[in-house]
């Protein structure tokens, strides 16, 4: 059974941290991720964990030594937020195609600028593209619980890809929720020990690592990423029954909630979807059949699963906690939009920019968006699918 | 035992391997190759390098010049990168996850750029938190691998393709950066500049004692450049003689905060002969130019100077 907690959200990613025992953690402070760091080091200084912790004087000198910890042979893992994973950006490139499994802890945070330090999802579009897997999280428990499978998916020979679980800035980072937590030795047992084929370390087999790599094979090293980020669908999928097994908690690709029979439905990711179930369940006190589509794995995309779907549904509203400003529609938005164009589902989707810089989404708004999808179906078709919502009036 | 360059070489051999595509005449693949023959035959050795000549030169898929494990992964971070590899090492090592009776050691190459200028940040924080490594930087004095751009490593009124000698300004306007002098100011335990001179006899002891002694140490490498400094190919070591013995270059170590001067010349060269045979200096031998000789000529007694009075200071009781 597992142990009843209260704890923060940084304090779950810490604590999966300090079950999972890596060799190595690098990580530089960056509000609102600071305290996954500081609870880290704690454990390091307390002899409660066998990691070496590299206290780096930058993040982008944080992704490095990941990349060089990980390609020696260990397993490493860090913790950032926006302007921190923007100055790791170049590196978070070239641990992917390094096919190193590095996990790392994103606390999602608007990047700058201007400068601000709440939470968004800007930071995570901003790597979007670079080659990692990427799993978000409603709640604490789910932080908690995506990180225990991290490795278990990344580290997959069929994937061999980082790994990011996001969690949202303060909502959950800092906010304390009961969350159950797994016994250490069940924890150890279902990461599992790593051992990686081919390290640095391995003085009977040197090997060189990083190339120049040039018109002759890049080309086909980046197909073998492409291959390995759709191989990690099914993988994600293994490891979540076996983790359902172990917990009772099931994950998927994403979450359907009261989805099967809604006419109208909302796509959103991390804590939005906790206040839009409470919208959903009170439109439905009323008769109002909406859902909503939670998505837990942006990278690799399960754009036919999601089509899918929503494949019944009236009108779908895609909630973008982060504009592309390509005059079009949220990232989420534009992926969603063009699996269903791809997988053959015509429904009428408009894109909602929200919580920008922290802005505080509620139920009210949410209801607002529900209500709009209402008119939507009716019409049949959308006259401006690129909307904001929550922006002041004057 | 007395240092014999014949024996070093027989006894052991290179492990930068011939094949590498470096230009004919630069300094930098006799340095890295001498600086891995002081390894340890039995030690194995990961070697991290930053993004420049000697990467690019070296290790273009599938080929690889390096015998050792080696990792590359940008410009600016072979430090960084390096100490997340010697973390691992201790780590793995203290948890038994790596044989005992192995012992690795870590070395980092990175050009002028990727250590003075654009990779300082992470050599210095990796210095200051003590990895155990030795951090070599091969110093060319520009930007070469992108073609021959200013670093400030560059010397004062070197013509480089972003400092060019123009008829106003008359090339670089800056003197070069210290870089050794900041690396002792981590108070590391050894830290030394060196040259490929006198049969590689400096170099060869300096790598031994860098890559030997325990905690983060610093070699500062000369390493000419055909190209970016234009020299006949074959003058190579008589560039590297001429850096010496004009005191542009000392050869000089500190030791725990002690400094010693390896080489006093015995009489010390006008460093005309230095600049002579460069043609990134050609403009400082114009008829009216002749300042520009003298302010670099009094900038190599100033810090000679001042590098005399550090040792005879450090060596006081």
């Amino acid at each position: 059974m597992g142990i009843r907690e209260r704890l923060s959200g940084n304090e779950a990613a810490a604590t999966a941290m300090k079950q999972i025992n890596p060799d190595v953690v690098a990580a530089f402070p960056i509000t609102p991720s600071t305290e996954i760091p500081q609870y880290f080091s704690t454990f390091v200084d307390n002899g409660q964990v066998d990691t070496e912790f590299v206290a780096v004087e930058s993040e982008h000198s944080a992704m490095s030594a990941c990349i060089g910890a990980e390609a020696a042979g260990a397993r490493a893992m860090t913790a950032t937020s926006a302007n921190g994973l923007s100055l790791m950006w170049e590196m978070v490139y070239i641990a992917s195609s390094m096919r190193l499994p590095i996990v790392m802890s994103l606390v999602n945070r608007a990047v700058s600028g201007p400068l601000n330090i709440h939470n968004d999802h800007s930071d995570a579009m901003g790597v979007r593209d670079a080659g990692w897997i990427m799993l978000f999280s409603e709640t604490n428990q789910e932080a908690y619980d995506n990180l225990l499978m991290a490795h278990r998916i990344a580290e997959n020979e069929k994937v061999l890809l980082p790994l990011m679980v996001c969690q949202d800035g303060f909502i959950t980072s800092h906010s304390i929720e009961n969350i159950e937590l797994l016994e250490d030795a069940k924890v150890k047992e279902f990461v599992g020990e790593y051992h990686p084929k081919h390290y640095l370390l391995n003085k009977k087999e040197p090997i060189a690592m990083g190339p120049m790599d040039l018109q002759a094979f890049l080309f086909e090293h980046k197909y073998q990423q492409a291959e390995a980020m759709c191989n990690a669908k099914q993988v994600i999928l293994d490891v979540a029954k076996d983790f359902e097994k172990l917990t009772g908690r099931k994950y998927g690709f994403f979450e359907e909630y009261k989805l099967d029979d809604a006419e109208i439905a909302i796509v959103c990711m991390n804590s939005t979807a906790g206040t839009t179930k409470e919208v959903v369940d009170s439109l439905r006190e009323k008769g109002i059949k909406a859902g909503l589509l939670k998505v837990r794995v942006f990278r690799p995309f399960p754009a036919e699963e999601i089509s899918k779907a929503l494949a019944h549904v009236k009108a779908v509203a895609v909630l973008d906690k982060a504009d592309s400003l390509n005059g079009v529609g949220g990232a989420l938005f534009t992926d969603v939009t063009s699996g269903m164009q791809v997988n053959g589902v015509t429904v009428p989707t408009s894109s909602y920019i929200y919580g920008i810089g922290g802005r505080d989404t509620t139920t009210k708004e949410i209801e607002s968006v529900y209500k709009d999808l209402m008119e939507d179906s009716k019409k049949g078709k959308i006259e401006n699918p690129y909307r904001y919502l929550g922006l002041r009036k004057e | 035992m007395a240092y014999n360059v014949k024996e070093v070489v027989a006894d052991k051999p290179s492990r930068f391997t011939s094949g590498h595509r470096m230009c004919a005449g630069c300094g930098a693949p006799p340095v890295a190759r001498m600086i891995l023959r002081a390894l340890k035959p039995e030690d194995h050795a990961v070697i991290a390098n930053a993004t420049g000549c000697m990467e690019v030169s070296s290790f273009i898929y599938p080929y690889t010049a390096w015998t050792d494990s080696y990792i590359h992964t940008a410009f600016e971070c072979a430090g960084a990168t390096l100490s997340g590899v010697e973390a691992a090492y201790k780590s793995m090592k203290k948890q038994g996850k790596l044989p005992d009776d192995e012992h690795t050691k870590f070395i980092a190459f990175g050009g002028d750029g990727g250590t003075y200028d654009i990779g300082i940040q992470s050599l210095s924080g990796a210095m200051e938190r003590g990895h155990d490594m030795t951090y070599v930087c091969y110093d060319n004095g520009a930007y070469m691998n992108t073609g021959i751009q200013r670093s400030s490593a560059t010397p004062k009124f070197a013509d480089t393709t972003t400092s060019p000698a123009g008829s106003v300004i008359p090339g670089k306007m800056q003197s070069r950066k210290d870089l050794t002098e900041i690396m002792e100011a981590h108070h590391l335990p050894y830290v030394a500049q060196t040259a490929a001179y006198l049969n590689f006899k400096d170099l060869y002891e300096k790598a031994e004692k860098a890559i030997y002694t325990e905690g983060p140490t610093f070699l500062n490498v000369l390493a000419p450049c055909p190209r970016g400094w234009g020299y006949p190919t074959e003058d190579l070591m008589q560039i590297n003689k001429l850096a010496v013995e004009t005191c542009y270059w000392p050869l000089y170590e500190i030791e725990n905060g002690k400094y010693k001067i390896n080489y006093k010349p015995a009489k010390k060269l006008p460093v005309e002969e230095f600049l002579k045979p460069q043609r990134r200096f050609k403009h400082l031998f114009k008829l009216g130019n002749e300042w520009m000789i003298e302010e670099f000529q009094n900038e190599v007694d100033r810090r000679w100077e001042a590098l005399l009075k550090l040792e005879e200071m450090s060596n006081k009781e």
